[in-house]
C-alpha cells in the first residue's frame, strides 16, 4: 500500500453492493437452475471483492485469506449443486425450476 | 480439539470401510465410536484446554468452553440415536451405507465446529460443512423426483442464505477490521456503531433466520422435510436445527452482546411471526412430516425468545429447550418411520387406529407428542417454562404473552395425530417396528419423562 490509492473505497463498496443486488435479483427472478447457480456465484464473488477491498484499504491480510476459504467452499457447493441439477435433469429432462412442484401443502 | 479430530477420523473411517468391505459392521462400529466420543467430550468438561494441533495454537480460530461441550455432547448423543435407526432404515440400501454414514459423520463434525468457533471463518466453514452434507442427504434418493426437488430447494435456499451470511461477515469485517469473535465484541461493546456494522449484523441475522427456518424465511423447510427420506428429515429437524441455534446463540452472546439491542425489534417481529404462522399453518396440514416441519418452525420461534433474552444469560434455558425438542423429535421419527413403512403413507391418516393395532407404539407417540406440545410433566413443558421465565426476567412481557397463546394453539395439531390414533378405526395392516426402532423410541420417551421430572441436574450444569 505504498502507492496512493486513486479510487475511493466507496466505489468498491458500491460495486459490490450492486453485484450482490444483481445476484439476489437473479436468484429471485430467473427460472433456470443453472442461471440461478451462476447468480449465487455472483453473490459470493461480490463478497470476495468487498473483502479484498476492505483488506487492501485497512492493510490487514485476514480478509484476503478469507477469500480463499470462500472460493474453496463455493467450489464444493457448486459441485453438489450441479450434481443435484444433473439428477433432476435425468428424471425430468428439464432444468426449469417451475417443474419442481411435487411438494406443496 | 481431540473430539473434533476423532470425529473427522470416524468420518474418514466410513470411507475406508468401503474399500476394506466391512459394510455390515460399519454402523455398530460407528456407534461404539460415537460412544467413545461422547464420553471423551464429557471428560473435557470444565477444563478449557487451549486448542492446538501439533503445537500450533488455534486460539483465534476455535475455543472449547462449557457451552460448546454441553451442546457437542447433545449433538453426539442425537447422532448416535439416528445411527441406531439407520441400521434398519438402510438395510435395503447397503450399497450406499458407507457414503451416507460418512456424510452424517461429517455433518456432526460441522456441528461440533459450530458449537465452538471463535472466528467468523470457522462459523462460515461450520455452516457450510453442515449444509452441504445435508443438501446431499436430502437429495440422496436419486430416482425419486420428490427427493431431488427437496435436495435442490434446500441447496438453493441454503446457498442463497450463505451469500447473505458472507456479505454480513464482510461488512462486519469492514467495520471492525477483524474476524475474531472477541475483537468484534470489543468493537460492539464500545458504542458508536457504524451503519456498516449494523447492516452486516442484520445480514448475518437474515442468514441465520434462513438456517433455523424462521418466518418469513421458512418456506423451504416444509418442502424439504416432506421430500427428504424420513431418516434424513429426523436428522435435519433435530440435529441441524439445534446446531444452528447453538451457533446463533454463540454468535450473538459472544460477538454481538453490545449490539443486540439494536436488532431487538427485528428479533421481536421474526419471533412473533415464526411462532404464530408456524402454528396456524400446521393446523391445516395433512402430511405428518409437514406438520412436524411447521411444528419445528414454531419451536424455532420459542427458541428465538431464548436468543432475545441473551443479556440475562439464557444459555441454560436454550440448552434445556434443545434437549427436550431434539429428543422428542428423534423419538417421534423412531416411532413414525415404521408406521410410514408399513402403511406406505406419510399422511396423518396413516396413524388411524394405531391405538388399537399397536397400543404400546401409540402410547409412546402420545407421550412424545404431549412433550412437544408442552404438557406437564414432560420435558417440553419445563423447556417452555424456563425460556419464558428468562424472557420475563428480561422484561419481555409482550413476546411471552404471544408465546403462551401460541403454545395453547399448538396443542391442537398435536392432538390431531393423537385423536387419529385413538378414535379412528384401524384398517387391518399390522405395524411391527423392529427392535432398534423400539429401543430408540422407548429410550426417547423415558428420557423425555426423566428430564421433565428431574430438570435440576441439567440446568445446574450450565449455570
Amino acid at each position: 500500500m505504498d502507492q496512493t490509492i486513486a479510487v475511493s473505497q466507496n466505489w468498491y463498496i458500491s460495486l459490490s453492493a450492486l453485484l450482490f443486488g444483481i445476484g439476489v435479483m437473479g436468484v429471485l427472478i430467473r427460472r433456470n437452475a443453472i442461471v440461478i447457480l451462476m447468480c449465487i456465484e455472483l453473490m459470493l464473488n461480490s463478497v470476495n471483492l468487498l473483502l479484498v477491498s476492505f483488506s487492501a484499504y485497512s492493510g490487514n491480510n485476514d480478509g484476503q485469506v478469507f477469500v480463499f476459504f470462500i472460493m474453496v467452499v463455493a467450489a464444493a457447493e457448486v459441485a453438489v449443486g450441479l450434481a443435484l441439477i444433473m439428477s433432476i435433469y435425468r428424471n425430468l429432462a428439464s432444468t426449469d425450476i417451475n417443474m419442481l412442484n411435487k411438494l406443496k401443502w | 480439539m481431540n473430539t473434533l479430530i476423532l470425529c473427522v477420523g470416524l468420518g474418514l473411517f466410513c470411507l475406508v470401510a468401503e474399500l476394506i468391505n466391512i459394510r455390515k459392521l460399519l454402523l455398530p462400529i460407528l456407534l461404539v465410536g460415537l460412544g467413545v466420543l461422547f464420553v471423551f467430550t464429557l471428560t473435557t468438561w470444565g477444563t478449557e484446554l487451549p486448542p492446538s494441533i501439533w503445537g500450533f495454537s488455534m486460539e483465534t480460530m476455535i475455543r472449547f468452553d462449557n457451552f460448546s461441550i454441553a451442546f457437542s455432547a447433545l449433538a453426539i448423543f442425537i447422532t448416535a440415536l439416528v445411527f441406531m435407526l439407520a441400521i434398519d432404515y438402510y438395510k435395503t440400501e447397503e450399497n450406499h451405507i458407507t457414503d451416507y454414514a460418512s456424510i452424517l459423520m461429517f455433518t456432526l463434525t460441522g456441528a461440533l465446529v459450530l458449537f465452538s468457533y471463535w472466528n467468523m471463518a470457522m462459523l462460515y466453514l461450520g455452516i457450510e460443512i453442515v449444509s452441504i452434507s445435508m443438501y446431499i442427504m436430502a437429495g440422496s434418493r436419486k430416482f425419486d423426483t420428490r427427493s431431488n426437488e427437496a435436495g435442490f430447494k434446500y441447496f438453493l435456499m441454503g446457498a442463497f442464505a450463505s451469500g447473505f451470511l458472507l456479505m454480513g461477515i464482510a461488512m462486519v469485517y469492514g467495520a471492525t477490521g477483524s474476524f475474531v469473535i472477541e475483537e468484534i465484541a470489543l468493537y460492539a461493546n464500545g458504542g458508536n456503531l457504524s451503519p456498516l456494522f449494523i447492516t452486516g449484523l442484520v445480514l448475518i441475522l437474515i442468514a441465520f433466520f434462513f438456517k433455523v427456518s424462521a418466518v418469513p424465511f421458512h418456506f423451504w423447510s416444509p418442502d424439504v422435510y416432506e421430500g427428504s427420506p424420513a431418516l434424513v428429515t429426523a436428522f435435519m429437524s433435530t440435529l441441524v436445527k439445534i446446531t444452528m441455534f447453538g451457533a446463533f446463540y454463540r454468535l450473538l452472546s459472544l460477538a454481538f452482546p453490545g449490539a443486540i439491542s439494536e436488532v431487538y425489534t427485528i428479533l421481536f417481529i421474526v419471533a412473533t411471526l415464526t411462532m404464530s404462522l408456524g402454528n396456524l399453518i400446521a393446523i391445516t396440514q395433512v402430511s405428518f412430516k409437514r406438520i412436524l416441519a411447521y411444528s419445528g418452525i414454531s419451536h424455532a420461534g420459542y427458541m428465538l425468545i431464548a436468543i432475545m433474552a441473551i443479556p440475562v444469560d439464557s444459555s441454560a434455558a436454550l440448552f434445556y429447550y434443545t434437549i427436550s425438542y431434539a429428543i422428542a423429535g428423534v423419538g417421534i421419527f423412531a416411532a413414525a418411520i415404521p408406521v410410514f413403512f408399513f402403511m406406505n403413507n406419510e399422511k396423518v391418516e396413516a396413524f388411524n387406529g394405531l391405538g388399537k393395532k399397536n397400543p404400546a407404539l401409540a402410547f409412546i407417540i402420545t407421550i412424545l407428542m404431549l412433550s412437544m406440545a408442552g404438557i406437564p410433566p414432560f420435558a417440553g413443558f419445563l423447556a417452555k417454562y424456563y425460556v419464558f421465565s428468562k424472557a420475563v426476567e428480561f422484561n419481555l412481557y409482550a413476546i411471552t404473552i404471544i408465546a403462551i397463546i401460541n403454545s395453547i394453539i399448538g396443542v391442537y395439531y398435536y392432538f390431531k395425530v393423537i385423536l387419529a390414533m385413538y378414535t379412528q378405526e384401524p384398517d387391518g395392516i399390522e405395524v411391527k417396528p423392529t427392535t432398534l426402532y423400539w429401543t430408540v423410541a422407548i429410550a426417547c420417551a423415558l428420557l423425555v419423562i426423566v428430564i421433565g421430572i428431574l430438570p435440576n441436574t441439567l440446568m445446574g450444569l450450565m449455570s
